[in-house]
């Protein structure tokens, strides 16, 4: 009988390899053709801990430090792993509501259940401290370390910029960024991004059930350290900013120094400003759309931004450019004849009298024979070939194109070319009578307030730029930009230059000059006036620089809706710069203390003030 | 009779080395750490399974060196012993994991359940090879029936369901003397109405069963005897009461973990950071090994503490993970060849005796693999049983060596009989 059933030893066998064969079946889905529990594997047990570097600081020329960085935490949340939680004790710990926890819940969850988001971000110091010792109760839950930005002094906004939280597009354009990165979104923040930033490190931790760390994954060959920023060493004098600032505080406008040897940018403000302060940290989304909405355009750069008619100075480069086009000579003079509205004063005998007046009829002649040079007997043509000229020249006094100035969202103004003219009234429809408001820097010209600084760095260098800029080196190696040392010529001869020279030294010093404000005792100051004509009240306009002879500085003042042209507002303005610049103090105490009080314009509304909340 | 080393099977023995072997370079991987790296470190697990295993190679030679014919005459004694332990455990046992299964001894915790599985197996493959034993005899079928379910009974009192349900495994001795293969097929038939209950309605079963049953009785027989339509009509009453008690027993027989255990081996329930975070965790690390595998000691799932009960139940979690694909092949290429490879030492053997108790053996350890692999790939529901000669643990390592080498030096004298 024992044999009877030997047969059903293979049915047993048969059992046993169908047994085997279906672990097999089912191991080669799991293991081979089933991607997904990789990828829930990689998810969960290793845990990608981004390192960010500091972000790199910036200094003045002076080495004082404009910018630097302060640690703050952010609490991260993988939701999965959020395990046991005692929600109650969790957010009186973080002293938020329910309701905030299951939102703030909710968002990390539909980012990604698996991966880390943010939870709550910029913590303090202080108030995470409070409940660091709690944190190992809160499974799922980290920490990650970021930095924030401090400013010491509340100076040069528009200049240093700031920064923010990356936007969709931002995460499209450059992979670098990830979601809850930051990145610079204006001024230098935004210029210098990449050398600013470093290079975020990585470290990928072994992370167990329990959410502790256990080391390294694979002894942290995929481990990269995080590259700190570099810090910029900037062409700003704070000093100089600062008192600048202080000036402005109730007034509009703005303010480019410049010293002209170099190119560097000394100051370079925009009234009003803003406490760069408010746009950090958690208090930032708020108080930028308080101030993007403020009437009086605190974000607006009007140095780079706004483009006006640059009235009166446009005089300087006009005088040049007919002079080089032997279109005039120095000693050449027109009667003022009030053929273009003028004040009351002597006919120019010469190209100074000419610039310390301001006598506009005088430039109307000059840009007469610039434009209408008698190349071409039909005049429509003459026109046409005299502005393409003038169009040349007034390129190579750096307008009618954006400055390579290392700030974002530099405009270029306007000169007009015969396209544009050809366009406006169509071709051969227009000749000099209908441009020549051009020559008093009217009509269709238009330049930014950073452009006119550069003419009187121009002037001051007596025939070249260097294209202003705002860092004058950065990193350890203290590495230079070339770009900032190549001299742009005019190619307009220096003798020419010093005639303009010499009228803008008349305009403030001498007789018939129409900024005597200007004057500072001792210091050889030339500048010119300016009234940019406006649909409101004039902008009050002067550029200056100093000292005559070896000038270390040159500035432009705009002072908006200002009475009383360039010599009333923006003039003592400037000077009150330059004396602090040149002496590191103003000694006009009363005349400082005058110009910082007064507000020309008291029917606009200023900055509405906001309160600083506490970060 | 003269042992004879050339008759041990040296097959069973190399398979037998090299899946201990490969267990523990498995069990050192899932509970290594940079901090405790020494091999020979008795204060880890890895440590302390190096002990067993050299005991447990001390006493597979032991074994051998055993004359054949005791284990047939210590047979009764031994089951005798193992249970008394099993009851002694009921009262005096310490508590792990909610099953009260150990004793302990101080230096070592024992688990009699363990060795209880190759007392039975040699107490009714004594009970079988009597020579005047008749099947046919209600008496002898519950006696058989009997010595396996006593055992098994103890071990489930102690709350160790998955221990308890390895007797099951006597099934296929059974099975190969003789046990019709109708049981099988009610088996079957059992676990599907099962399942099926619990996933429709069972009253909508019930008319489903009532429909196949009519449609046997009048579309598939052709004649119909009295006799079959009271066959039938048992068959549906029994199928019905089975189905209806399904919910019973569900509710109130199984424990929650139990239920749950089940809810998502079906699908019913979706809970992978509660009861199904065990199996899923499992399926992560193997799924993450890939086809080669992350290497040696690069598990990071198993390495993490994300399964649990790494280096016991889910032990073949590692494998997975570390080896891939090819490793898992090969280890269950190696059991499956041994289990094979037991049936066929079965079939030579002169004695009933060493044959019911070398499928005894075979079925053993066939039903742990199919239940602890089965459970890790998310086939089977949870059951705590560990794999043979791998997992992390004394008791059970020393009792399959021990179950396993008495077939082998029983083999080794197959022309005797005993």
């Amino acid at each position: 009988m024992s044999n009877q059933y030997s047969n059903r030893s293979g049915i047993v066998k048969i059992i046993f390899l169908a047994v085997g064969v279906i672990f097999v079946l089912r191991l080669a889905v799991l293991q081979i053709f089933d991607s997904e529990y990789k990828e829930k594997a990689e998810r969960q047990s290793l845990r990608n801990v981004t390192q960010y570097p500091a972000r790199g600081l910036m200094y003045d020329r002076n080495g004082n430090l404009l910018v630097y960085n302060e640690a703050v935490y952010d609490l991260m949340v993988i939701p999965r792993m959020v395990k046991e939680l005692d929600t109650t004790a969790f957010c009186r710990a973080l002293g938020i509501t329910r309701e905030d926890f299951d939102s703030r819940m909710m968002k990390a969850y539909i980012y990604s259940p698996y991966s880390a988001s943010i939870f709550m971000k910029q913590i303090s110091k202080e108030e995470f401290g409070r409940w660091e010792s709690q944190l190992y109760k809160f499974k799922g839950f980290y920490i990650s370390k970021r930095t924030l930005r401090i400013y010491d002094r509340p100076i040069a906004a528009h200049v240093l910029g700031y920064v923010g939280e990356v936007n969709e597009k931002d995460l499209e354009d450059n992979a670098y960024y990830k979601r809850g990165d930051y990145i610079g979104k204006s001024g230098l923040e935004l210029s210098y991004e990449e050398l600013l930033r470093g290079r975020k490190g990585k470290r990928v931790i072994q992370v167990d059930v329990h959410n502790r760390e256990i080391g390294h994954y694979m002894h942290g060959q995929l481990d990269t350290m995080p590259e700190e920023g570099l810090n910029l060493y900037t062409t700003l004098d704070a000093d100089l900013q600062e008192y600048a600032e202080k000036l402005m505080a109730n007034k509009r406008g703005c303010i480019v120094a410049i010293e002209p040897s170099t190119g560097e940018v000394l100051t370079l403000l925009s009234a009003p400003t803003y406490d760069p302060n408010l746009l950090v940290g958690r208090v930032r989304g708020e108080n930028f759309v308080k101030l993007n909405s403020d009437i009086s355009k605190p974000l607006f750069n009007r140095a780079l931004q706004a483009q006006y008619p640059p009235g009166s100075i446009f005089k300087i480069a006009q005088a040049m450019t007919a002079l080089h086009l032997g279109a005039i000579t120095p000693n050449t003079g027109f009667v003022c004849d009030k053929v273009l509205g003028c004040h009351n004063h002597p006919s120019a005998r010469n190209v100074q009298d000419a610039i310390k007046m301001s006598c506009n009829p005088y430039f109307y002649y000059t840009y007469r024979r610039v434009i209408q040079q008698g190349k071409y007997k039909n005049i429509y043509k003459d026109s046409q070939y005299g502005l393409t000229v003038w169009h040349d020249y007034m390129l190579r006094f750096g307008f009618g194109q954006r400055l390579d100035i290392d700030l974002p969202n530099v405009k270029k103004g306007n000169i007009p070319d015969t396209a544009f003219y050809n366009r406006w009234y169509g071709k051969e429809r227009w000749a000099f009578s209908t441009i020549f408001s051009n020559s008093i820097g009217q009509g269709e010209v238009e330049v930014v307030p950073l452009q006119m600084a550069n003419l009187a760095c121009i002037v001051a260098n007596r025939g070249y730029y260097i294209t202003p800029h705002l860092v004058r080196y950065y990193g350890p190696d203290s590495t230079k930009i070339d770009k900032y040392y190549e001299k742009h010529e005019t190619g307009i001869e220096k003798e020419y230059f010093d005639i303009a020279v010499r009228g803008m030294y008349d305009v403030v010093h001498g007789a018939g000059g129409t900024a005597h404000k200007a004057n500072i005792p001792d210091i050889a100051v030339c500048g010119k006036t300016g009234t940019a004509e406006n649909y409101g009240e004039d902008h009050s306009v002067f550029i200056a620089f100093a000292p005559m002879a070896n000038p270390q500085i040159a500035v432009a003042v705009y002072v908006e809706n200002a009475r009383g042209g360039g010599g009333t507002w923006a003039a003592p303005i400037a000077s009150l710069v330059i004396e602090k610049y040149l002496r590191g103090e103003v000694k006009r105490k009363d005349m400082e203390k005058m110009y910082m009080d007064i507000n020309p314009c008291q029917k606009l509304p200023l900055v509405r003030k906001i309160k600083k909340k506490k970060k | 009779m003269q042992t004879d080393s050339k008759r041990f099977d040296w097959l069973a023995i190399v398979l037998y080395l090299a899946i201990a072997l490969f267990g523990w370079v498995n069990i050192y991987a899932a509970c290594y750490d940079e901090v405790h790296a020494q091999v020979f470190d008795f204060s880890r697990q890895h440590g302390k399974q190096l002990l067993w295993m050299g005991i447990g190679f001390l006493l597979a030679i032991f074994v051998l060196l055993i004359e054949p014919r005791i284990f047939s005459q210590v047979s009764y004694l031994l089951y005798g012993i193992v249970l008394l332990l099993l009851v002694v455990t009921l009262f005096i046992g310490s508590v792990t994991n909610g099953g009260k299964s150990w004793i302990d001894l101080g230096i070592f915790k024992l688990q009699p359940s363990e060795f209880a599985k190759f007392a039975t197996a040699l107490a009714v493959a004594k009970t079988v090879s009597a020579i005047d034993i008749d099947y046919t005899q209600w008496r002898t079928r519950a006696t058989l029936a009997l010595q396996v379910l006593l055992p098994a009974g103890l071990i489930f009192l102690q709350h160790d369901t998955g221990s308890a349900l390895v007797f099951a495994a006597f099934l296929i001795p059974f099975f190969r003397e003789g046990l019709s293969h109708l049981i099988f097929l009610y088996g079957v038939l059992a676990v599907a109405l099962f399942i099926a209950a619990l996933l429709v309605n069972p009253y909508l079963l019930i008319g489903i069963l009532l429909v196949l049953c009519l449609l046997y009785l009048f579309v598939w027989l052709s004649k119909r005897t009295s006799k079959t339509y009271w066959h039938t009509a048992l068959f549906f009453v029994l199928c019905s009461l089975f189905t209806l008690s399904v919910d019973f027993t569900f509710e109130h027989v199984l424990e929650t973990h139990q239920r749950n255990r089940i809810y998502v081996l079906l699908g019913k329930v979706e809970d992978p950071q509660g009861v199904g975070y065990n199996v899923d965790q499992a399926k992560i690390a193997i799924g993450s090994g890939g086809v080669t595998g992350k290497g040696f000691l690069n598990g990071t799932i198993t390495k993490a503490d994300f399964v649990p009960e790494q280096e016991t139940d889910f032990i073949f979690c590692t494998v997975g993970e570390e080896w891939g694909f090819l490793g898992s092949l090969a280890l269950i290429a190696m059991y499956i060849g041994l289990l094979v490879h037991l049936i066929t030492m079965a079939e030579r053997q002169r004695s009933t005796f060493s044959r019911f108790y070398g499928y005894s053996v075979a079925s053993i350890l066939f039903f742990h693999i199919m239940v602890n692999i089965g459970m890790v790939l998310g086939l089977v529901p949870v059951i705590g049983i560990p794999l043979p000669f791998f997992s992390y643990g004394g008791s059970s390592f020393l009792a399959f060596t021990v179950l396993l080498f008495i077939f082998i030096r029983q083999d080794a004298d197959r022309n005797a009989l005993i």
